[in-house]
């Protein structure tokens, strides 16, 4: 781990989870004996086709859904099988695709809400946490705000603090920048970059966008179109903390290559299947 | 200052206004002071309505500067409120409770769907016969017609929360009386205030109506006694006092509904 | 495979012991059982009302009973006739007020006016103007549903995007046109919510203008009735004009359901 995992807390093992759903009797095979890890304090980016069923792990892993078969399991721990599920907790922290910050509370509000809600701190040493977190960020002065009166790019980055400030073990981030533009998602890069940096722990980060995946992860899990399996692991050993001009660099591009090539032939199967479905 | 005032009173939209009430008014006045047309005969024309209103000594006994008036105002306000203040505690919690618990919902929405469509006035009778005094039977009217309203769009006001919000409140490690106060009464808000909003619209209808079927009090009454009497300038008077109460009322909602959802009110100013 | 053979057991189970409608039906049975025990065990005040089987039997003679029907038919044609004025005069004068903002700054402060007065304040005027009770009714039933719809269609023609305008002069609309494919289709969700609202609104007002002035009518038979002391026939009307006023909503749904196939309600 070149970032260097501080604690050894967040270690992932996924095996062979399969998830059928069965809306009306149609079976639709969403995930089939996928299986891979995540060491602690990795930053693990999976990338696939849409509709592959990325979200659907990041469900299974977090406790939103169950799995039909296979194991999950977080340091050791059995978390969901075919006959367990745990509930969600403060373990697995979540940020999600369309931002979930609470918007009848104010940014204060918000990335208080864990440590307050759980008892584990009092409400002034909660607003201290969180305002010292803010001011390291550089977002001071947004603390008695509603969210919606800040730019989505601000949003998903509170969001992110309201995540951190409970120290859970993983952070899984569902597309958390789509609908960004370029400029802001290189801030928010950055951002992320920064973060993982001063304290690592293991990120499971969910995209589309390749570039994002080689610059953020330490690796990048391709997925096969649905039922989704791992198509390809790609180590990305590029030193830490990344930074941008390394986009140039040869390394990245052949990286770059490798990836994209997987997930083309993957893109292009699935195209296929849908024009399969359609005919 | 000046150049605001100078702006308001030069304002088209308030000329425009203005001009509008005074061609109603003056429509009115023609019809039946000066045209006397025959369907006009027995409407009592606008000024003679104002003089009524504003008369140390009315005709009907009913002006703004006699006792009654403003006792006929206290009993209908009075009963409004009563019945709106329990069709409110009652509504929003039951709302919120068949919202919170599927088990709950599934035992008390079909019941719920049986009495709603039962217009609140159709309780009238019923309402007399049953319960002691008619006071109460106008109070329960009254009621009857906010409550469902109230219910319903509490109802809806959980059911329009984005399902990430309880997800998110999970994973932050609420349990589910910290998800009921963080996300189930705060994102449900704006329906609720939308549901004590129409019903109190209907509170207000079905109190009349149940005033002038049942009540011995009140401005409702006052109305269909003016009827009676051949006052008919209180009727008209009347009927624009309920008009000025029912619009207090609302603006009173929106005001509290604005007080209490401040992200609402920050959003549409953006 | 034994898999999806599960899954496929569990659905087959689902379907036949569904908890939900079980439920439902529960929480029916358990309303009526304990409207029994209230009246049988003389429960203060509420012991006055009938027994569950007594209104089924009133229930049973009025549904042989030609006044029965003929208070459905009155009730039924009030409705219609100052329902269809309510929309025939309050549609066309709300897209006016939307799309003319000089027009709406004359009219709407007498129309803000007179909108906060409740229609059933209106029955002595109505009483004294119209030269029949009949028609004072419909003037009730109208006032009911009038302003509701004008401030829906106000509401709806402002809630259309000016992109969408836009977008049709630059394809070359006339302004005939604009009004025709966008403006009235665009409103159109607005139109059947005022619809929807009015429409329950127009069944309160009816039955107190009935039980007020009525002659025949759903109203005025079930105040007949408290009259009459004939308490089953009390809950007989409720629940037949609570019926009825279900009918005419589920009417009015429907009619938006077929007027706006693009927008496929719950």
């Amino acid at each position: 781990m070149a970032a260097g995992a501080q604690n050894n807390q967040g270690e992932i093992f996924i095996k062979n989870v399969t998830k059928i759903y069965d809306p009306e009797g149609v079976h639709v095979v969403a995930m089939k004996d996928c299986s891979f890890d995540i060491a602690a304090g990795e930053f693990a980016v999976i990338v696939g086709p849409s509709g592959c069923g990325k979200t659907t792990l990041l469900n299974a892993i977090a406790g939103f859904d169950t799995i039909t078969s296979g194991e999950i399991y977080l340091d050791g721990e059995l978390i969901s099988s075919r006959d367990r599920q745990i509930k969600p907790d403060v373990e697995r922290m979540v940020v999600f695709q369309n931002g979930a910050l609470f918007p009848w509370k104010t940014v204060m509000e918000n990335v208080i809400y864990g440590p307050v809600v759980q008892k584990r701190m009092k409400r002034s040493e909660a607003v201290d946490a969180a305002r010292d977190m803010l001011h390291q960020v550089g977002l001071n002065g947004i603390e008695d705000k509603y969210p919606e009166e800040l730019s989505s790019g601000v949003q998903r980055r509170v969001e992110i603090l309201r995540a951190l400030i409970n120290k859970p073990k993983v952070v899984m981030l569902d597309e958390p920048f789509r609908g960004l533009d370029a400029v802001a998602k290189t801030v928010m890069h950055e951002f992320l970059m920064d973060i993982f940096c001063e304290s690592p722990r293991t990120m499971f980060f969910i995209t589309h966008d390749l570039d994002e995946a080689i610059f953020l992860g330490s690796k990048v899990i391709i997925m096969t179109t649905r039922p989704a399996q791992v198509k390809k692991i790609v180590q990305v050993d590029l030193p830490w903390p990344r930074e941008h001009h390394l986009l140039g660099s040869q390394i990245y591009l052949d990286l770059k290559r490798e990836v994209l090539e997987a997930v083309h032939e993957e893109a292009k199967k699935a195209f296929e299947a849908g024009e399969r479905e359609m005919a | 200052m000046m150049s605001r005032l100078k702006a308001r009173v030069t304002d088209p939209q308030l000329l425009r206004a203005l001009i509008g009430i005074l061609v109603f008014v003056s429509l009115w006045y023609l019809f039946t002071a000066v045209l006397n047309l025959p369907r006009f005969k027995l409407i009592p024309n606008p000024i003679a309505v104002l003089k009524d209103w504003f008369s140390f000594t009315p005709a009907s006994g009913r002006s703004i500067f006699t006792k009654v008036y403003y006792l006929d105002i206290a009993y209908s306000v009075g009963r409004t409120l009563a019945a709106f203040a329990l069709a409110t505690i009652l509504g929003v919690s039951l709302g919120l409770l068949m919202g919170w618990s599927r088990t709950f919902y599934d035992f008390t929405f079909p019941i719920v769907e049986l009495l709603r469509p039962m217009p609140p006035l159709s309780w009238i009778p019923l309402a007399i016969l049953i319960l002691p005094g008619v006071e109460i039977a106008v109070v329960y009217v009254t009621f009857i017609a906010a409550f469902f309203a109230t219910v319903l769009n509490t109802l809806l006001g959980v059911f329009s929360i984005d399902k990430n919000y309880f997800l998110a409140a999970r994973c932050l490690g609420s349990r589910p009386k910290d998800v009921f106060m963080n996300v189930i009464v705060p994102g449900s808000l704006p329906f609720i205030f939308t549901g004590l909003q129409i019903g109190m619209g209907i509170s207000w209808m079905s109190l009349v109506a149940g005033e002038i079927i049942a009540g011995k009090q009140g401005l409702g009454y006052a109305i269909y006694e003016g009827y009676f009497l051949y006052q008919f300038e209180h009727v008209i008077s009347y009927m624009f006092t309920l008009g000025i109460l029912g619009y207090i009322s609302s603006a009173a909602i929106r005001a509290a509904g604005r007080k209490l959802m401040a992200w609402e009110a920050r959003r549409r100013g953006a | 495979m034994e898999m999806i053979q599960e899954l496929r057991l569990k659905r087959e189970f689902k379907k036949v012991f569904n908890i939900r409608v079980l439920r439902g039906f529960l929480s029916i049975v358990m309303f009526v059982v304990l409207w029994q025990l209230v009246v049988f065990i003389k429960v203060p005040y509420l012991e006055n009302l009938p027994y569950p089987k007594d209104v089924a039997a009133g229930a049973a003679d009025a549904a042989g009973s030609r006044t029965y029907w003929f208070g459905w038919g009155i009730s039924l044609i009030r409705i219609f006739v100052g329902f269809i004025m309510a929309q025939l005069i309050g549609i066309p004068l709300g897209l006016a007020m939307g799309i003319s903002r000089t027009f709406k700054d004359f009219t709407f402060p007498v129309f803000e006016m007179l909108r906060p007065i409740p229609p059933i304040a209106w029955i002595p005027l109505a009483i004294l103007f119209w030269p029949t009770r009949e028609l004072s009714i419909y003037f009730l039933v109208f006032i009911g549903a009038f302003f509701i719809i004008v401030i829906n269609v106000i509401q709806g023609v402002s809630n259309i995007s000016v992109s969408l305008k836009w977008a049709a002069s630059s394809l070359g609309a006339r302004p005939k046109h604009i009004f025709w494919r966008i403006l009235v289709p665009g409103s159109l969700p607005s139109i059947i919510t005022g619809m929807t609202v009015g429409m329950g609104v127009t069944w309160n007002v009816l039955i107190a203008a009935e039980m007020i002035a009525g002659q025949g009518g759903l109203g005025r038979m079930t105040w007949e009735a408290y009259t009459n002391n004939n308490i089953p026939f009390i809950v007989v009307g409720m629940v037949s004009i609570g019926v009825a006023g279900y009918l005419c909503s589920t009417l009015v749904r429907w009619l938006g359901e077929k007027a706006m196939p693009w927008k496929k309600r719950f």
